[in-house]
C-alpha cells in the first residue's frame, strides 16, 4: 500500500491541488463554483486546450517539441470551413481538415527528421508560414458558419449529451485513453519512450526512430485539425487567429502534469490534470474579483515554478 | 566445420579515413572468438557492421550459410536471423524500466501492438532471479535502469541476450567496468554460450580473460584482421607478445592495396 501510494506521489499531488484550487475558488466565490452552470462551461472549453497538449505530451516524451500547432488549427479550419460551405457536407470539410493536419504534420516531421532541423526551430518557422497562408487565403477575414449549426455533424462532436454534457469532453475523454493505452501499452509508446531517452540507444535497439518521429508529428497535425474543427463547429466561426491563446495554454499543462522536459517519460493523466488545473485557473481569478491580466501572469507563475519544482524533485541539473 | 556467420572482404570508411580494409571471418557453430587489437584498429566498426548498425561499403555477410542482402540489413533483421549484440554502453534506456529494456524492439504483443505487459514483467522477474549480478533485494520488473550498479546493466543487457537464445552473441567489452565478482560471472555465462550449440564474438582488452574462454583469437590492426590462430597455439603471454608486435609494425600500404 505504502509503495502504491509512492508510485503515485506524482498523480496524487496534481489531484490534490486541483482539489485545493477548487476548494480556495468555492471558498472565495460561492455563487460561481457551487454551480452546475461552470462546469459545463468548463467542460465546453477545456477540451480543446487538452486535445493539444495531449498530442503534444507524446512529441515532448519522444524529445520533440511542436509550436506550429495553433497555425495548424488555423489553416485545417480554414480547409474545413471552406470545404463545408462548399459541398454542404460538415464530414467532407472535416475529412479536409484532417487531410490538411496530417500535411502540415508531415511537412514538420519531414524538416525535423530529414533534413535535421531541431525541432523547435522548424516549428518556429511552419507557425508562421501556416498563419500566414490561412490569412492570406481568407483576405484576413473570418468566416460565418452558423449554418452548421443543425447538422448531425455538429451535434456528434460539439451537441450536448442528456442536454447538458458537451461532446468534445466525451471525445476528448477517448482521445485521452487512446493516448494512454498508445504510451503505455503499445509498442508504439515503447518506441517513442525509447527515442525520446536516448535515440542513440533506441537505434542500436532496432526501433525504426524516423518512422515514429514523423508518425508523431502527423498525429500531432491530425489533432490539431480536430480540435480546430470542433473550435469552429462551437463558434459557429473560423477566424485567422484561432488557436493563438493555446500556445501557453498548453505548455502550461503539460509541465503542471509532470511530463519531463528532457523527453523519454510522460504522463497522459498527468497531462489531463494539468489541462483541467490551468482551464479553471482563469475563472477563479475572474470570480475572486481579480483582473483578466492576472491569469497571463498566473500562467507563467505556473510553468516556471512547476517546471523548477521536477528539475529539482528529480535533480536534473546539467553537470 | 559448420559456420554460423562469415563475412567476405568487409571495406568501411568514414569520410576520408579507410577504417576497415578486406575484412574476412567467419565465426563456426558453438565457439567462442575473440577479437584483439589496440585502441582504434577497427575492432568496434567490425561489431557494428556484423550486427547490422553501420552498412559496410562493400563486402558480404553469410548467416547460416545464406547470404544476407546488406542494403536491407538493420539490427533488426540481425536479431531475427539469430544475431545479438551486448553493447559497452547505450544499450539500455536510462529512464525506462527494466522489464521495457528487455524486450524493447521486440515486445510480445497481440495483433493489434499492445504490449502483453505482465507476461513480460513475470519473465523480467524470473530473468532477474536467475541470471548475473541482479540478485540484489527488493529488484522489480518496474525498477528503472538508472538505478543499477555498472555490473548490474551488463548483467541485464547478457541476461536479455541469453534469453532471446541468440545463435550468436556478439559482446563489445562486456569485462569492463565490472567488480572481479561480476567479470567471473561474465566470463562463466561466455564459457556457457557453445553448451546450448551457439557461438560467440567478443571483444575485451583484457588478454587474461580472452585467453581463459575464446576457442579462437582474431587479432585487428590498422582496420584489417592481421593474424589469427587457435586458443591451443597460444599461451597468455605469447598473445601479448603478438599484440604488440602488431601495434608497432609500420603500415604495410602494400597490403591494402591488394
Amino acid at each position: 500500500m505504502k509503495t502504491t501510494l509512492y508510485n503515485y506521489r506524482l498523480q496524487l499531488g496534481l489531484l490534490l491541488l486541483l482539489a485545493g484550487l477548487l476548494s480556495l475558488f468555492i471558498y472565495l466565490s460561492p455563487q460561481t463554483f457551487l454551480h452546475r452552470r461552470i462546469y459545463v462551461a468548463f467542460m465546453s472549453t477545456i477540451p480543446f486546450p487538452t486535445l493539444l497538449a495531449l498530442g503534444l505530451t507524446l512529441l515532448i516524451v519522444a524529445g520533440e517539441m511542436d509550436l506550429s500547432f495553433p497555425s495548424i488549427m488555423v489553416i485545417s479550419g480554414l480547409s474545413f470551413s471552406n470545404v463545408a460551405q462548399a459541398t454542404g457536407s460538415p464530414l467532407l470539410g472535416f475529412f479536409a481538415a484532417l487531410a490538411t493536419g496530417a500535411f502540415a504534420g508531415l511537412c514538420n516531421g519531414l524538416i525535423v527528421v530529414w533534413i535535421g532541423v531541431p525541432a523547435i526551430i522548424a516549428t518556429i518557422g511552419t507557425q508562421f508560414f501556416w498563419r500566414g497562408a490561412s490569412t492570406l487565403l481568407a483576405d484576413g477575414l473570418a468566416r460565418n458558419l452558423t449554418n452548421l449549426r443543425d447538422t448531425t455533424f455538429h451535434d456528434i462532436l460539439v451537441g450536448r449529451l442528456f442536454d447538458w454534457i458537451p461532446m468534445q469532453t466525451i471525445w476528448c475523454l477517448l482521445v485521452a485513453l487512446l493516448f494512454w493505452l498508445l504510451l503505455n501499452r503499445h509498442i508504439f509508446g515503447d518506441d517513442v519512450r525509447f527515442i525520446g531517452d536516448d535515440i542513440g540507444t533506441a537505434k542500436m535497439m532496432g526501433v525504426k526512430t524516423d518512422t515514429v518521429r514523423i508518425a508523431l508529428f502527423v498525429i500531432m497535425g491530425l489533432i490539431s485539425a480536430l480540435a480546430s474543427v470542433m473550435v469552429c463547429l462551437e463558434m459557429a466561426n473560423w477566424w485567422p487567429t484561432q488557436g493563438e491563446g493555446y500556445l501557453l495554454l498548453v505548455f502550461a499543462a503539460i509541465f503542471l502534469g509532470g511530463t519531463s522536459v528532457f523527453g523519454g517519460q510522460g504522463t497522459i493523466f498527468g497531462t489531463v490534470v494539468g489541462s483541467i488545473i490551468i482551464g479553471i485557473l482563469e475563472a477563479g481569478i475572474i470570480s475572486a474579483g481579480l483582473s483578466g491580466y492576472w491569469t497571463r501572469l498566473v500562467h507563467g507563475l505556473v510553468i516556471v515554478l512547476s517546471v523548477s519544482l521536477y528539475a529539482m524533485a528529480f535533480s536534473t541539473r546539467r553537470k | 566445420m559448420d559456420t554460423i556467420l562469415t563475412a567476405k572482404s568487409l571495406y568501411k570508411s568514414f569520410g576520408s579515413i579507410q577504417a576497415l580494409t578486406d575484412i574476412n571471418l567467419s565465426i563456426p557453430k558453438g565457439q567462442v572468438v575473440a577479437l584483439i587489437g589496440d585502441n582504434g584498429a577497427g575492432k568496434s566498426t567490425i561489431i557494428k557492421i556484423l550486427s547490422g548498425v553501420h552498412r559496410p561499403d562493400s563486402g558480404s555477410l553469410w548467416i547460416n550459410g545464406n547470404e544476407v542482402n546488406m542494403r536491407s540489413y538493420s539490427v533488426r533483421m540481425a536479431r531475427s536471423l539469430g544475431v545479438e549484440t551486448v553493447y559497452q554502453e547505450r544499450s539500455l534506456g536510462e529512464k525506462q524500466p527494466l522489464w521495457r529494456n528487455v524486450f524493447v524492439g521486440r515486445h510480445l504483443r497481440n495483433a493489434l501492438g499492445f504490449i502483453r505487459v505482465k507476461e513480460e514483467k513475470d519473465l523480467t522477474l524470473a530473468m532477474l532471479r536467475n541470471s548475473i549480478g541482479l540478485k540484489g533485494v527488493g529488484i522489480s520488473a518496474d525498477a528503472l535502469v538508472s538505478t543499477l550498479s555498472g555490473g548490474e546493466r551488463q548483467g541485464l543487457a547478457i541476461s536479455r541476450a541469453m534469453h532471446f537464445n541468440s545463435a550468436l552473441t556478439i559482446l563489445d567489452e562486456p569485462t569492463t567496468a565490472l567488480s572481479v565478482k561480476e567479470v567471473g560471472r561474465v566470463l562463466d555465462f561466455i564459457r556457457s554460450i557453445p553448451d546450448r550449440g551457439n557461438s560467440a564474438l567478443f571483444i575485451s582488452h583484457n588478454l587474461h580473460h580472452v585467453h581463459e574462454v575464446a576457442d579462437m583469437f582474431l587479432f585487428v590492426a590498422r582496420g584489417t584482421i592481421a593474424y589469427q590462430c587457435r586458443r591451443e597455439e597460444m599461451s597468455v603471454a605469447e598473445l601479448f607478445e603478438q599484440l604488440e608486435t602488431l601495434s608497432m609494425a609500420p603500415y604495410d600500404h602494400e597490403r591494402t592495396v591488394a
